[in-house]
């Protein structure tokens, strides 16, 4: 009798234990499961996001170009004989435009209808011809195919983003246009060209001339501003809180209060920027000086904790060592520590710099999401940068700047994505282990 | 490397205060996110010329601009402040408090507000008072004011569709809300016998009354980004959105604008005022500017010109309603005389 009980115990033992073991394996199994969910997930956002962002922006590198016969014809321009640098910069290109493709449809009469026809190039088609003359005043007098930049109506249907069947809505071209277009298409004489004003020109109203290069330029020129400010700073700041000072109350609440900076919204730094930087030190509204320093304030943070951290994986053998050899403190810091610590300093201010490329809310106080034509030739002049350019886009009523949106987040992600690069190279390369 | 870094640092710093004192040779304005493009699209053409920097034009809002520029006069302020409605006397003090006496107002020209669906969906003919009973917070019901309790839009009239009302819009940040709550809401609620009464004996809670959109969901604040609206719309054909008329013109393959008592919203309706909703747009010009800043007058001027805001002028394919002739010659002498304004 006895013995059986002892025996079922003992089943009943082993049983449970056995249960058990099988829950926990479960729970393990459904946590794996819950972990590969959540990056499936972050994938598939990041994967739609990559998707639609390239599906919407791809056509935006090309740009419907024509080909037509143009006749720079010098009394046509208003050139006469002079072919001075300043006579050939003022010349009316605009009006060899216009010869050229009503001259591709001699059919054409009438003030509308040459209107209309003259609407399908672009608005800036005449400074193709004033580039190819300012390059070449030997051109002048002859006649030459020249491919020159179409509407953005024009553009759009040959990407087919706007219908081109004649008559139905929103077909933003006339049905006469989509007759001229189709007989230019027929002979050759339409092609989708790499898009090189992208690249070239600042903002524009019209969607075929705008560009990103005032952009690049005031983004190079802010990011070089913060690096020159906040680089120095907070590498100071690090060694003198990591490496000499003393551990105290005040030196706790100044980590605290680091620390609790890296969190300020970033638009908050800009309220600071526009009360002290434009207010109190009355600096230039829209520079990217200001954008500079108001986005170093921004990543001082990063760079200060990143540095400490960088610091302390210095092992204290090292210090020892060379303060054993007679070293000073301020020489075992410049001379060993900090040459050690430089690769996750750098590393850290890459990723700083990253974070301060991608922002526009602080931008907006200091007055830089506005229109800006031309191209910033130092920090002081008016600039907006790479993400206040998707935005002001986004913005736009035009149909074809919705291409260009999407072009303008690729070649922002792709200065994102080449900083990041930098970081995980310099790591690597000068990355020890001890 | 320190030490050159810190040369540069203050190499720097001394340049910026010495630029910023420096007077600007660059127009400066701010200002309506609608009058934006048509702002920047004259900006772009006088800066092709040739004989002045592009201005610089900033989109703010309407009340951000004026604040800008009737904080003073110099070269740290603005120059033009770009407005979708008429200026207000409390911001005309405000201005004059800060020394900035003579102001030169432009009328540009006209724009519309449209309610507009999906070209999947049938076009919608609405009245100003039903588009009230659809939005409002409280509307009359058997002459008391209750919560809104339309859900559908035939509940208010049948021959509106059976679709659930739900509308995107703009949030009370925005210009184009408060040109919607004067010329639709405001102009409704007077049609109703209980409302009208209620102005007589309370104007503030009438003000309330007009001015409070629902909240519960059929009104969607969607930003200020109208090429969203216009997106969500082509997702769901149910929905409806508020916006301006110049996204209508660019999209109209893919939306269409409602017909409001009588009228759609095309680009002849609206220039004759036969389409009730629509408002003028503005620019003020900061005369003591004039002479110092290069370029303010022949920026008038080429803004003014029949080349810029006619008939068929390039602000008209940006979406721009121009006025008629006789009112486009009235305010272009006043502009380019610089007639200030009187308050």
């Amino acid at each position: 009798m006895t013995e059986m009980v002892e025996k079922s115990v003992a089943r009943t033992a082993t049983d449970t234990a056995a249960a058990r073991l099988k829950r926990r394996y479960a729970a393990e199994r459904r946590f794996k499961a819950y972990g590969i969910v959540a990056i499936a997930l972050a994938l598939g956002f990041l994967a739609t996001l990559l998707i639609t962002v390239f599906s919407n922006g791809a056509t935006a590198f090309v740009q419907t170009e024509m080909r037509l016969d143009v006749t720079f014809d010098a009394s046509e321009m208003g050139l006469g004989d002079d072919r001075s640098p300043d006579a050939l910069a003022g010349a009316n290109y605009l009006a060899v435009v216009k010869n050229a493709i009503y001259a591709r449809f001699p059919e054409v009469e009438g003030r509308s209808a040459r209107r209309e026809l003259a609407a399908m190039l672009s608005n800036g088609a005449d400074i193709t011809l004033r580039d190819l003359v300012q390059d070449d005043p030997s051109v002048i007098g002859t006649t030459r195919p020249v491919w020159m930049i179409a509407s953005d109506d024009v553009d759009m249907a040959i990407k087919g983003h706007i219908p081109r069947t004649p008559g139905t809505d929103g077909a933003r071209l006339s049905d006469q246009q989509l007759g001229w277009l189709e007989a230019l298409e027929q002979s050759g004489a339409v092609e989708l060209k790499f898009n090189t004003l992208l690249f070239t020109t600042g903002d524009s109203r019209e969607p075929e001339l705008a560009g990103l290069w005032g952009a690049i330029v005031g983004s190079f020129f802010s990011l070089s501003i913060t690096l020159m400010v906040c680089f120095p700073l907070g590498v100071a700041t690090a060694v003198y809180l990591e490496e000499f000072a003393p551990k105290n109350r005040w030196t706790d609440l100044i980590e605290v209060n680091i620390n609790n900076l890296a969190a300020v919204p970033s638009v908050v730094f800009g309220l600071l920027g526009l009360a002290i930087f434009l207010n109190f030190f009355g600096m230039p509204r829209s520079a990217p000086l200001v954008g500079g320093l108001v986005l170093a304030l921004i990543s001082l943070p990063t760079i200060i904790i990143a540095g400490r951290a960088a610091l302390k994986a210095v092992p204290p053998s090292i210090r020892e060592a060379a303060m054993g050899l007679g070293a000073s403190r301020l020489q075992v810091v410049t001379d060993h520590v900090l040459p050690l610590a430089m690769p996750g300093i750098l590393t850290g201010t890459i990723l700083g710099m990253a974070h301060a490329l991608g922002e526009t809310a602080p931008l907006l106080m200091i007055g830089m999401v506005a229109f800006i034509v031309d191209i910033p030739g130092s920090p002081f002049d008016p600039a907006a940068v790479l993400p206040v350019q998707v935005y002001l886009w986004a913005d736009s009523p035009e149909r074809a700047f919705v291409e260009r949106t999407s072009a303008a987040i690729i070649v922002l992600l792709f200065f994102l994505a080449a900083m990041n690069l930098a970081a995980i190279l310099l790591r690597k390369k000068f990355e020890r282990r001890w | 490397m320190k030490k050159t870094l810190a040369v540069a640092a203050v190499a720097l710093a001394t340049v910026a205060f010495g630029g910023a004192a420096e007077a600007r040779d660059q127009i400066r304005m701010a200002g309506s996110s609608t009058v934006y493009p048509f702002a920047t699209a004259v900006a772009e053409q006088f800066g092709k010329a040739g004989k002045f920097k592009t201005p610089v034009v900033e989109s703010t809002g309407t009340g951000g601009g004026f604040k800008l520029f009737c904080a003073g006069i110099g070269p740290d302020h603005t120059d033009i402040s770009n407005a979708s409605r008429a200026i207000k006397s409390s911001e005309f003090e405000q201005c004059v408090k800060n020394g900035v006496t003579d102001v030169v107002e432009v009328k540009i020209g006209y724009d519309g507000i449209v309610l507009a669906n999906s070209k999947k969906s049938k076009q919608m003919t609405v009245s100003r008072k039903q588009i009230f009973q659809a939005l409002a917070k409280e509307v009359p019901v058997d002459g008391k004011l209750v919560a809104n309790p339309y859900q559908t839009w035939n509940q208010i009239d049948p021959s509106l569709p059976s679709s659930k009302i739900e509308v995107l819009g703009p949030p009370p940040t925005s210009g184009t809300r408060d040109a919607f709550i004067e010329l639709v809401m405001e102009t409704a609620a007077e049609e109703f016998p209980e409302l009208k009464a209620m102005k007589k004996d309370d104007a503030k809670a009438f003000k309330k009354a007009y001015s409070s959109i629902r909240e519960d969901g059929a009104y969607v604040e969607a930003g200020e980004n109208d090429n969203l609206i216009i997106q969500k719309l082509d997702a769901n054909p149910d929905a409806f959105g508020i916006f301006g008329y110049s996204f209508l013109d660019q999209n109209s393959d893919k939306v269409q604008g409602s017909v409001v008592e009588g009228n759609s919203p095309t680009f002849e309706n609206i220039a004759a005022g036969k389409y009730p909703v629509s408002r003028p747009l503005f620019f003020y010009v900061k005369k003591a500017h004039v002479g110092t800043i290069p370029g303010i007058k022949e920026y008038v001027a080429e803004f003014t010109s029949d080349k810029a805001w006619g008939k068929t002028g390039y602000l008209a394919d940006k979406g721009l309603i121009p006025m008629s002739d006789a009112e486009r010659k009235e305010w272009a002498e006043k502009a380019n005389g610089l007639a200030t304004l009187q308050k």
